[in-house]
């Protein structure tokens, strides 16, 4: 570890707005240490042994889930999920109850995903396992935005005076909030751009954060460019006129990608509505991160767990 | 019976009266204002150091009753209301079911009779069910009693029902109530839209939405020519357009809430349902514009918006819970507290705003300390220290946003037609 004074045990991972610098480094000092066990044969190392997590889960999700599933698994921890359609939640139980029924089983760490804006934030009030906030509504999808700076640490070597677009649907997007969060404090000066009407009224231009209605404008010189996922339910609203217009509008085809850096680093969380808010050919050329982005997401969530469970300190079980 | 308050400051701006002098209350009503009065039959009541006005008013406030007892009903709320120094509360209709009959209208006011401590006066709905379609039998409730008409909790979307309801209600004498806010505009919001929400990734409810209702209810009742009373205002532009409209003899009135006089968007917290109240928590500058509306009489009274939930209701995710939270209790301490001490507003214009403007507005024979006015009165100290502590609440309401804060200045009596209810705090049965 480089700072040996910056621990996270105990730490509710409620967003990345309540991360110094500092402790993100450490979590992605961690979590590249993780990331040889995933490429190992036996991928079962015993630093959460003895550790009980559960997986909260208000809304759909495969991929979150399944990395914080399979996170806790390979570092020995046992892990339950609970779902909202298959448990006593479809009967009405308030996130309140379900909460401490979940603490009297003992758990020591809670990985929730909520519809509702600060549900993480609530529980973290309710009760005493630890918290990680597997986003909540449109605020924050913190290991997200840790999985995407590390990500750009691999491919770029470091975040100093990177300029990062981040295109689509930002009124509704957590990963967009988170991002602007992290990559702020590691020094990532952030361009967004997207339809206004997917654009938060009062998100603000402040010190390296700029907004753009052009995407072109966002894109030029770019060296990370994060595509975010649009909503098509939100498309019925109105929000904007057709898949088609936002295609040609919006869209990051190969010629607009030609305007970014030539080594141009492409991410984008998951799961894609490809043909028209990404081209095939650009989510799958060879400038696209998008799959190493889910490799990652596992490597970072078992640092997360590691450090928020352990301080850090079992890491020598690792090796 | 007799009464004598000896020595206090009082403040009856019905009668522009702000003196040190003692009040003679006898049977239920007052007998005397006036410099040394001696009485020796009376009992005496020491008020030297404190302020003697008129009993407050309260003309919206949510007593659940009927319907949701459990949340709030006549015997809870109005001991809440008497805790709080208000002798004089009216109860919004948006209960389960509507209060949009007379026959509703009577039962709850022979119920208040049963089971309240404080006069409850009873607002009938102006549509049908609330529903905004049809005008509800507003003539046969104006003769039951009531003494407005509101859908409040929603806005009258249809220009021509609210248009129908000003012309007809005219020859009633009884004022319309609008809860001013285009629905379509705030859909799913949860706290006012501005910066914060959009970093909290929040829906918010944009203030445009308040002042183009507002506009448009003004324009009504200018061509309709009568009157219309805003709800619980919040922005500044709806400030702007009533004051512009008084100033052309429009018949527009409008009331602001405690808490858009003193809290802001910077203090909602998601992790707490207290700071979620519809309208929401504004910005400094329309926080700024409701004082200066008070202040020169574009706004006529402030109201608390008592709206009392259930424990398990507002404990739980922000967006989830409901909106509103008890007021009835904290409103005079935060008022005095954030307004009066600290000098930005003067101690007789929050009486006035509170007793004698509303009683006015509305037509009700209360709000003054005129000769044979009934006794209703609140002795307040200005100078008490306290904490707010939801677990000495009358209300069944909880999660006041004020919980654990410290204030200076409280009622600490309320006197309804004569007899002591309150004093300390403490509901005298």
């Amino acid at each position: 570890m480089e700072n040996k004074s910056v621990s996270l045990r105990g730490k509710n991972i409620l967003g990345l707005e309540y991360f110094s610098p500092d402790e993100i480094e450490l979590v992605l000092q961690t979590a590249k240490e993780m990331k040889n066990i995933i490429h190992r044969d036996i991928k079962k190392v015993p630093a959460l042994r003895g550790k009980a997590i559960v997986n909260l889960f208000y809304e759909p999700s495969t991929r979150t889930r399944s990395s914080f599933e399979l996170a806790g698994k390979y570092l020995g921890a046992d892990v339950i999920n609970i779902t909202a359609s298959s448990s006593s939640i479809v009967k009405g139980e308030s996130l309140r109850d379900t909460l401490l029924t979940v603490e009297d089983m003992g758990i020591d760490a809670i990985v929730m995903r909520h519809k509702a804006e600060g549900a993480a934030e609530y529980a973290a009030k309710v009760v005493k396992p630890v918290i990680v906030n597997a986003g909540d509504g449109a605020h924050a999808h913190p290991s997200q935005g840790l999985l995407n700076l590390f990500t750009i640490r691999q491919y770029k070597g470091g975040f100093k005076g990177l300029k990062c677009a981040i295109i689509g649907d930002v009124l509704h997007s957590r990963v967009a909030r988170s991002d602007i969060w992290g990559m702020r404090k590691m020094g990532i000066e952030v361009h967004l751009a997207g339809p206004r009407t997917l654009m938060p009224r009062f998100l603000y231009e402040e010190e390296g954060i700029f907004i753009h209605d052009r995407i072109e404008e966002a894109i030029e010189n770019a060296d990370v460019i994060n595509v975010l996922r649009i909503q098509l339910e939100r498309q019925k609203s109105g929000l904007f006129p057709s898949t088609r217009e936002y295609a040609r509008i919006f869209g990051l085809n190969k010629k607009r990608l030609s305007l970014a850096k030539k080594d141009v680093l492409i991410m984008h969380p998951g799961p894609m509505n490809k043909g028209w808010e990404i081209s095939p050919e650009v989510a799958y050329s060879s400038n696209s991160a998008i799959q190493e982005q889910v490799k990652n997401g596992v490597a970072v969530r078992m640092a997360l767990l590691t450090l928020i469970l352990t301080g850090g300190k079992n890491s020598e079980i690792i090796d | 019976m007799k009464l004598l308050i000896k020595g206090g400051r009082v403040i009856d701006p019905a009668n522009k009266i702000d003196k040190t002098a003692d009040v003679l209350i006898e049977n239920d009503k007052i007998a005397a204002v006036e410099e040394n009065i001696v009485a020796d039959d009376a009992k005496v009541i020491d008020a030297a150091g404190k302020i003697v006005v008129p009993g407050l008013i309260d003309m919206h406030t949510h007593m659940r009753e009927p319907g949701q007892e459990s949340k709030e009903d006549f015997a809870s709320g109005s001991r809440a209301a008497a805790a709080g120094g208000y002798t004089t509360i009216a109860a919004m209709p948006n209960t389960k079911p509507v209060v949009d009959n007379s026959i509703l209208i009577k039962g709850l006011k022979q119920r208040a009779r049963e089971d309240a401590v404080v006069n409850i006066e009873i607002i009938g709905a102006l549509t049908k069910g609330q529903k905004g379609e049809e005008l509800a039998e507003v003539g046969d409730m104006s003769q039951a009693g009531a003494v407005a008409f509101s859908d409040d909790g929603h806005y009258v979307q249809k220009a021509n029902v609210l248009l129908n309801g000003l012309d007809y209600l005219k020859p009633f004498h009884k004022i319309i109530i609008s809860h001013a806010e285009e629905p379509t505009l705030v859909e799913d919001g949860i706290m006012n839209e501005g910066k914060r929400s959009a970093m909290l990734g929040v829906k918010g409810r944009p203030a445009v939405s308040e002042d183009i209702a507002v506009m448009r209810d003004i324009l009504l009742a200018e061509y309709a020519d009568a009157p219309i009373h805003i709800a619980h205002i919040s922005t500044r532009k709806a400030v702007d357009f009533v004051r512009q409209a008084k100033k052309r003899g429009v018949k527009v009135s409008a009331e602001v809430t405690p808490h858009n006089l003193t809290m802001t968007e910077d203090m909602v917290d998601l992790t707490d349902s207290a700071t979620k109240v519809n309208p929401p928590l504004r910005t400094d500058e329309d926080l700024a514009a409701m004082i200066e509306g008070l202040i020169d009489g574009t706004i006529d009274n402030i109201v608390t918006d008592h709206a009392p939930h259930a424990e398990e209701e507002k404990d739980r995710e922000f967006r989830y819970a409901p909106s509103g939270f008890p007021g009835l209790e904290t409103a005079l301490g935060v008022l005095l507290t954030d307004l009066y001490h600290t000098g930005k507003v003067d101690l007789p214009l929050i009486i006035n705003k509170m007793t004698a403007a509303p009683a006015e507005l509305f037509g009700l024979d209360k709000g003054t300390l005129s000769k044979n006015a009934v006794a209703d009165i609140t002795i307040i100290d200005t100078e008490e220290q306290w904490t707010v502590d939801e677990d000495k609440f009358y209300t069944r309401g909880t999660h006041s946003p004020f919980a654990g804060r410290k204030l200076k200045g409280k009622p600490v009596m309320t006197i309804i037609n004569g007899r002591i209810i309150m004093q300390d705090g403490i509901i005298i049965e």
